[in-house]
């Protein structure tokens, strides 16, 4: 052992080595993690083990190698305090055994200073990687740090310059911060807002649901609502918003805030309002239009159940003869009649009582609630004396009338349209009846009134679509029975109606003024006719007589269009007759008569018809253009028996026809039926006569065939013995009443 | 409550960070004592644990290992935690000279320590972002800078997937990873699992409640259900220490102790 000692240690025996490196790999193994294969690791050990064991035995012995094989240990990441455990009990019980007992003083001073390697490369690395680490939080805080102060910066951005109003509050409700697009808003400063709270943003229009949303909001039981709402502005004005709410909680869900984000919508909110008057209101009048009225009454029947008890009325209003104001007087004088109706109606509107203009000089006051047709007389009344007082405009004093049809109904009853319908055709009742009065609808005139009022509507079309024609009903010479002339008779080919009598729309074409182009159109067609008789039969052709309406005498070209339709046609104007009402003569008005007498002027022949029929003042006829009266039927009626006669009737077509001849006139007798009426007419006096006796009216065909013939109308006698027939009690024949069989209209 | 990517996290070492755990189990000393506390407490419960963590990290050398004898020399270590001993480009350069690795985490101390410990190194890059958001990490400059993904590349997801909760639809988040990789490219994975000791299991997802990282465990099917679309290297999915051990003639016992499945699936 000297030897060896001189010699210094033997290399250690390399299987011994293995056998202490195999049994450290194992004790360490899992003790800390280290990053090699099971056989890296026996190799790292087993260079450690040839330190170690070099160590011991070296003569001295160096246990300082300890504390190399420590720091290695540490280096090999060996860092779990088992591994130098385990490394120091291997170490001291494994060393003696393989090298001796004289090795353990030196292996105690080994383990001792690996122990303390260990624990000191332990120690900085735990300070170093420490450090690292904390260094790596300061880094990861700093770098968090600066990305709050971005995202901070960005929500500062965002906060500052969004265009809506967003405002924190507390829980408390007080306002804590507000951005500057509310305080825009709201006129205030961000430190004014800082002195208020929610609640004092209400708005006396706030929804009481408002106020119990925010409630529930603050109580946690709501997360956000979103309201739009009116508030104040700082100088009063108010403006409406669109307010979302919501609640902040804090990270235990308790709420903390109230964010509020609120978009000013008054702008959008007064162009909605404004569209919205817009489509309600006639701009004219400032009334609710036909819109508004229409939905107003519609709402009426859709708020009623089946077993409601409502009742609804409407006075539908016309002006009457506003057209011609209109017309003559200009449309800013119209523009101003209707804004003074619309005024004076408005005034006469009460309670529940809406005023609506419908169209051009229509008005509506619908009466929702009525309980009964009286309230609504009531105030067609009412209207009507609002409308009698003269209306100054523009410095001129005009009359306004109007016509109003009156509807009353229980909701149940009837429908918005049929309801509207019917005062339409109430109106038109009105009008009907006279103008300037109101009419209450009723059903069963409603039929009839549909039918008028519906040929009424049809008739433009008709005249446009030329669905009328011309008959010709002749004019004899009691004398002789021979033609002298025919009156022209229009009838309407009606598409679906077959031919229509006068007495249907005469009257509705008088009113709508279709009369005007009719009565031209059949005066063109009474003229051509005329005129093909006369190149046919000379003298001996008849003259025709057209009827002309009130209307027609007003429109100043008349004489000129005859005249030149006089001359187009190339008729004689003494083979013209013109026929007009005693109405239309004893006007008071010039225009008229000045047409009469520019149509005499030219050689055309006036007659009166229904001569009689008027309560006029015979003396006028003295004074009027006038060459022929035609005494209306009725007056004849009681001449027509054989052998029973009305004496009164006798006399006073005597009288009628005497004082024709008096004044230089032609007397011609209507609704001539028989024989003994014809003969005693002659017998009176009369010129000419017309009736069924003669002719029904005929198609301008039969007539030129008639022509032909020649021959007398209608037997010819003399009257009978006069016995009057008032000397027989009881026996005056009645008069009939209805249209005359001529078939000419009223 | 989902938070944007510019509103960070506050910093809270008095929180335990799974990455620093990992790193205390492993013998790491970067870690704090909420982290200590931790791991201690799930020690106390599961005495396993370290060795589990450490059988892991070694399941990790092999793989790169592996993948580098298969001449892959770029690497994308997804959930990378703090760097410690044997990280993945030491094991690649090790093996191959040269390597490029690019270690990602959400954890910001990870990073910030993985960035200073890497500073010099140009081959290697650290990317803060969230493995569950592909384009934050595939689109990042420095992923780009380093990796060619026209080339085979090796992704790593080692214990990152058990906390990735299944709302957060992982295997379709694998997926748009998948998408990008080169054909002949590896997905390198491990699972902590409840296969085998199922009441512990529990527990230890309780703990880690605590972190902002909680644990999802899978199941060995539902393993395998992540690694569709990938062909499974030799010998498929198994528990840590039986894939492709070092000495395939040591015995290994009772290897379901070491409760984490390990993978290696191949893009093809």
């Amino acid at each position: 052992m000297t030897e060896r000692r001189a010699a210094g240690p033997a290399p250690p025996d390399r299987d011994t080595l293995d056998v202490l490196a195999a049994r450290w790999a194992e004790e360490v193994e899992g003790t800390s993690y280290v990053p090699m294969a099971a056989d890296e690791l026996q190799e790292h050990l087993l260079e450690l083990a040839g330190l170690v064991v070099e160590a011991v035995r070296a003569e001295p012995p160096r246990p300082e190698v300890g504390a190399e094989v420590g720091r290695r240990l540490v280096a090999a990441h060996f860092t779990g305090p088992s591994t130098l455990e385990r490394t120091v009990v291997l170490l001291a019980e494994r060393l003696p055994l393989l090298y001796g007992p004289e090795v353990r003083p030196a292996v105690h001073a080994l383990t001792g200073a690996l122990a303390a390697g260990y624990a000191a490369t332990l120690r900085d690395r735990t300070l170093d990687e420490q450090e690292a680490i904390r260094r790596a939080v300061l880094v990861a805080r700093q770098h968090t740090e600066q990305a709050l102060h971005a995202s901070e910066a960005r929500f500062r951005a965002m906060f500052h310059e969004a265009a809506i109003g967003i405002g924190l509050g507390d829980m408390k409700g007080r306002i804590l911060e507000v951005n500057p697009a509310m305080t825009r808003m709201f006129g205030h400063t961000a430190d004014e807002f800082r002195e208020l709270t929610v609640g004092e943003l209400a708005h006396p229009d706030d929804a009481p649901a408002v106020w119990r949303l925010y409630e529930r909001l603050l109580r946690g039981e709501l997360d956000n609502f979103r309201i739009e709402k009116r508030f104040f502005r700082r100088d009063g004005e108010v403006i409406v918003g669109h307010l979302t709410l919501s609640l902040v909680r804090d990270e235990e869900g308790k709420p903390s805030y109230q964010l509020a984000m609120l978009e000013d919508v008054s702008e959008r909110h007064r162009l909605q309002q404004h569209l919205t008057y817009q489509a309600y209101h006639d701009p004219l009048t400032t009334l609710a239009n036909r819109a508004r009225f229409t939905e107003r009454l519609e709402r009426v029947f859709a708020d009623a159940g089946p077993h409601s008890t409502r009742r609804v009325g409407v006075c539908y209003l016309d002006l009457d003869g506003f057209k011609t104001i209109n017309d003559s007087l200009g449309h800013h004088i119209g523009d101003l009649m209707l804004q003074e109706v619309a005024r004076r109606l408005g005034a006469c509107a009460g309670e529940g009582e809406l005023v609506a203009r419908t169209g051009g000089d229509e008005f509506v006051v619908l009466v929702e609630d009525s309980q009964g047709v009286d309230r609504l007389v009531g105030l067609a009344d009412r209207v009507l004396a609002a409308l009698a007082p003269p209306l100054r405009l523009a410095g001129q004093e005009l009359a306004v009338g109007a016509s109003i049809g009156v509807v009353e109904q229980a909701v149940t009853d009837t429908t918005a349209s049929e309801l509207m319908r019917a005062a339409d055709i109430t109106l038109y009742t009105a009008k009907a009846e006279g103008r300037g009065r109101w009419a209450v609808h009723d059903p069963d005139r409603d039929e009839a009134e549909t039918a008028r009022f519906t040929l009424s509507a049809a008739l433009p079309m008709a005249v446009a679509h030329d669905e009328f024609f011309v008959l010709y009903q002749p004019l004899v010479s009691l004398s002789d029975h021979r033609v002298r002339g025919v009156e022209a008779l229009v009838r309407w080919q009606h598409p679906r109606l077959g031919v229509l009598s006068p007495a249907l729309f005469i009257g509705p074409a008088e009113e709508t003024g279709v009369i005007v182009p009719l009565g031209r159109s059949v005066l063109e067609t009474a003229c051509r006719d005329a005129r093909d008789w006369h190149a046919e039969f000379g003298s001996a052709a008849p003259f025709v007589s057209v009827n002309v309406a009130p209307r027609q005498l007003h429109e100043p070209g008349l004489v000129a269009e005859v005249a030149a339709l006089l001359d187009r046609t190339g008729l004689p104007p003494d083979r013209l007759q013109v026929e007009l009402t005693e109405r239309a003569l004893t006007t008071d008005e010039g225009a008229p008569l000045k047409a009469l007498d520019g149509l005499r002027a030219m050689g055309v022949r006036i007659a009166v018809d229904d001569f009689g029929t008027g309560y006029s003042n015979l003396s006028y006829l003295r004074k009027l253009p006038v060459d022929v009266i035609k005494l209306d039927g009725s007056f004849g009626e009681g001449l027509r028996e054989e052998e029973l006669y009305d004496e009164v009737d006798e006399r006073i077509v005597g009288t009628l026809v005497d004082l024709g001849h008096a004044l230089d006139l032609t007397v011609t007798a209507e609704g001539v039926e028989t024989a003994a009426q014809a003969a005693r007419l002659r017998e009176l006096g009369c010129d000419e006569g017309q009736g069924w006796l003669f002719a029904p009216a005929l198609p301008a065909g039969d007539v030129a065939t008639m022509l032909r013939r020649g021959e007398p109308l209608g037997e010819l006698t003399t009257a009978s013995p006069s016995r009057p027939a008032a000397l027989r009690a009881g026996s005056r024949p009645r008069r009939r009443a209805g249209p005359r069989r001529d078939g000419r209209g009223a | 409550m989902q938070r944007p990517s510019w509103a960070p996290e506050e910093i809270d070492v008095d929180r335990p960070s799974a990455a620093r755990v990992y790193d205390f189990y492993l013998g790491g000393l970067h870690n704090f004592s909420a982290d200590r506390e931790m791991a201690a407490r799930a020690v106390a419960d599961w005495p396993e644990l370290p060795r589990i963590m450490q059988a892991n990290r070694a399941f990790l050398r092999r793989a790169v290992r592996h993948l580098a004898a298969q001449g892959i020399d770029q690497f994308l270590d997804i959930g990378s935690g703090i760097p410690t001993a044997g990280n993945v480009h030491e094991v690649a350069q090790a093996a191959l000279g040269e390597a490029r690795v690019v270690y990602v985490d959400i954890d910001p101390i990870a990073v910030a320590h993985a960035r200073a410990l890497l500073a010099d190194d140009p081959t290697t890059g650290v990317v803060e972002a969230d493995f569950t958001d592909p384009a934050s990490v595939l689109d990042d400059p420095v992923t780009r800078s380093l990796i060619d993904f026209s080339r085979p590349v090796g992704v790593l997801v080692v214990a990152l997937l058990h906390f990735v909760g299944d709302d957060q639809r992982p295997g379709e988040v694998l997926a748009r990873y998948r998408e990008v990789m080169a054909p002949g490219s590896y997905l390198v994975l491990s699972h902590a699992s409840a296969d085998g000791a199922p009441e512990r299991a529990d527990e230890h997802r309780a703990l880690y409640r605590r972190t902002a990282t909680p644990m999802t465990m899978r199941s060995r099917d539902e393993v395998a259900g992540l690694l569709e679309g990938f062909t499974l290297v030799e010998p498929g999915i198994v528990y840590l220490p039986q894939w492709r051990p070092d000495d395939p003639s040591a015995p290994l016992e009772n290897p379901e102790r070491f409760t984490g499945h390990a993978a290696v699936g191949r893009r093809d």
